[in-house]
C-alpha cells in the first residue's frame, strides 16, 4: 500500500508531483507510519556520512558498494538488487524516499538505478540532507534494525532510460545535454573542478551537446526550481521539447541523474536516457568524435 | 608485481591500526573509520584563519588541507631524527576524508623524518578499507600520504618556512 502523495502546492505544477516529497511531509509521515509502508534511504557521495548522523529510521544505500557491480563497470544484477533492498526492509510495494548530500546527486542516481529495476514508488526528498539539517530536524546515529523482506527478482530494464556508448553514437544529431561545468564542456578541464582524480585522456564534449550545468535546476537551498523556471531553461532557452529524445551525461552519470529526474519527472519528457558511461568513458574511448570550445 | 605485494613494514603505530581494522568484519571497519573521523584533532590556533599556511590535498573530493612541521630544523638534530608534526583540516560533511586524515595523524604524528619517509606508499591499502569504501575513494588517502612525505622531505631539508 503506497503512502499518500505530498500535496504541497508547489509540487502540483510538476509533471509527476508524486515523485517529490517535502521535509515537512517526511517528518509528518515518519510520525504516522506505523506499518512500514515507507522506507527512507540515504544515498551519499561520502560513504561515511550516514554513520555521522541520519534521519531517524533511515537506511543507507551506497552508490558504489551497494549499487555498482564489484567487478564489471555496470550496475548490480537482479539477485543482488533484491538482496540490497530486501535486507533493508524494502518490498516491491514499499514507498521509498531517497535523500542525500550534494544537492541529491547520489539520491537522484540511486532513484534512477531503482527505476532501472522498475521499483514502482520511489521519491526524492526535495532539498536533500542539507535542507533537513538546516531546518534543525532530528538526526541520529542509531542504525535501525530492519526486518528483512522478500524483494522479488526483477530483471533490469535498461533500454528506456539508460544509454550506452553505441546508443549515443547512433543518437548524434539529436538532443544531448551535457550537465558538467563550463570548463569541462569546453575541454579546458579534464575533470570536475575539485574532483581531479577521475581523469579522461581527451577534454571537450560530445558533438552537438548543449551545455546546461545540472545546478541550474537547483535553487540555493538545494530544492528544485519551479516548473516555470525550469521551462525557461530547458524549453525556451535550450529549445527542447517534451517529446524529444534526449540523452544526458556528465562524468559518471550522477549529476546527469539529477537532470534526468528534472526532465523526466518535473517537466514530463518521455524519452530521456542517462548515459552513465559519460565523460569517463567517452573521453577515454578510441576514435569517438569530440568537440571542443565554449557553448 | 601488484602494490599489495610490496614488503616494507608499516611503522608500529600504523601497523597496530591496520591490525585493528583488518581484524574487524568489513561492515564494522566503517564504524572504526568513523571513530578516527570523530577524533581528528582541531587545527591549532596558529593555523586557524591562515589557509596560506596549509596545503590542499587536491586529489580528494572534499576540501582537505594539511600542514607538516619538522622540529629541530636548527641543525641540533640529525635530519632523519627530527620529529614530524601533522595537522589536518577537513569538514564534518566529509567524514571519510576526515577518517583517512585521522588514521594518518594517529599513526604518523610524532614520528621521526626517517620513519615517515620509510612508510610504504601502499600503506592506505593495508587497512582492509578497499571493500568498505571502494578503491576509488582510497586514492584520497594515497594522495595525502604522498603529500605528507613530500612536505616532510622538504621540511627536513629546511625548505619550509616557520619550522
Amino acid at each position: 500500500m503506497p503512502m499518500p502523495f505530498d500535496e504541497t502546492s508547489t509540487f502540483a505544477d510538476y509533471a509527476h508531483p508524486g515523485r517529490l516529497v517535502s521535509t515537512e511531509w517526511l517528518a509528518a509521515s515518519l510520525d504516522s507510519d506505523r506499518h512500514g509502508a515507507l522506507v527512507v534511504v540515504e544515498s551519499d557521495e561520502d560513504v561515511l556520512l550516514y554513520e555521522t548522523g541520519h534521519i531517524p529510521g533511515a537506511v543507507k544505500v551506497d552508490w558504489h558498494t551497494d549499487l555498482n557491480d564489484p567487478v564489471v563497470r555496470d550496475y548490480v544484477g537482479p539477485e543482488r538488487f533484491a538482496e540490497v533492498l530486501g535486507e533493508r526492509g524494502i518490498g516491491r510495494d514499499t514507498t521509498v524516499v531517497i535523500y542525500g548530500d550534494k544537492s541529491n546527486w547520489w539520491a537522484a542516481y540511486a532513484l534512477w538505478v531503482f527505476t532501472l529495476f522498475g521499483h514502482p514508488d520511489v521519491r526524492l526528498l526535495d532539498g536533500g540532507r542539507a535542507k533537513w539539517v538546516a531546518e534543525g530536524r532530528p538526526m541520529t546515529r542509531e542504525v535501525p534494525t530492519s526486518a528483512p523482506v522478500d524483494y522479488p527478482i526483477v530483471q533490469r530494464h535498461d533500454a528506456p532510460i539508460r544509454a550506452f556508448k553505441d546508443d549515443v553514437l547512433a543518437h548524434l544529431g539529436r538532443p544531448l545535454v551535457d550537465v558538467r561545468s563550463p570548463g569541462e564542456f569546453s575541454g579546458e578541464l579534464l575533470h570536475m573542478p575539485d574532483y581531479p582524480q577521475e581523469g579522461a585522456l581527451r577534454g571537450g564534449h560530445i558533438p552537438g551537446a548543449r551545455s546546461v550545468p545540472w545546478a541550474r535546476a537547483a535553487a540555493e537551498d538545494g530544492t528544485f526550481r519551479s516548473r516555470a523556471e525550469l521551462e525557461a531553461i530547458y524549453l525556451t532557452e535550450q529549445g527542447l521539447s517534451p517529446s524529444d529524445e534526449v540523452v544526458a551525461y556528465c562524468r559518471i552519470g550522477e549529476r546527469s541523474s539529477h537532470t534526468w529526474f528534472v526532465l523526466t519527472h518535473l517537466l514530463g519528457f518521455e524519452h530521456v536516457r542517462n548515459y552513465d558511461g559519460s565523460w569517463t568513458e567517452w573521453g577515454n574511448s578510441v576514435g569517438v568524435p569530440v568537440e571542443v570550445g565554449s557553448p | 608485481m601488484s602494490v599489495l605485494d610490496a614488503g616494507a613494514a608499516l611503522p608500529e603505530g600504523l601497523a597496530a591500526i591496520a591490525q585493528d581494522f583488518t581484524s574487524l568484519p568489513t561492515r564494522e571497519r566503517l564504524t572504526l573509520l568513523l571513530e578516527f573521523s570523530d577524533e581528528l584533532p582541531e587545527l591549532p590556533e596558529r593555523y586557524q584563519g591562515h589557509p596560506e599556511l596549509l596545503e590542499q590535498v587536491e586529489e580528494c573530493q572534499s576540501p582537505v588541507f594539511l600542514a607538516v612541521e619538522v622540529e629541530g630544523a636548527d641543525g641540533s638534530v640529525a635530519a632523519a631524527d627530527r620529529q614530524v608534526r601533522l595537522f589536518f583540516q577537513a569538514p564534518a560533511e566529509s567524514p571519510t576524508t576526515r577518517g583517512f586524515a585521522g588514521i594518518l595523524h594517529a599513526g604518523l604524528d610524532g614520528l621521526t623524518v626517517g620513519e615517515v619517509l620509510a612508510v610504504p606508499d601502499d600503506a592506505p591499502f593495508r587497512f582492509g578499507l578497499k571493500e568498505a569504501v571502494s578503491p576509488l575513494r582510497l586514492r584520497g588517502m594515497v594522495a595525502m600520504l604522498a603529500r605528507i612525505k613530500r612536505r616532510t622531505r622538504a621540511g627536513a631539508a629546511g625548505q619550509l618556512g616557520g619550522g
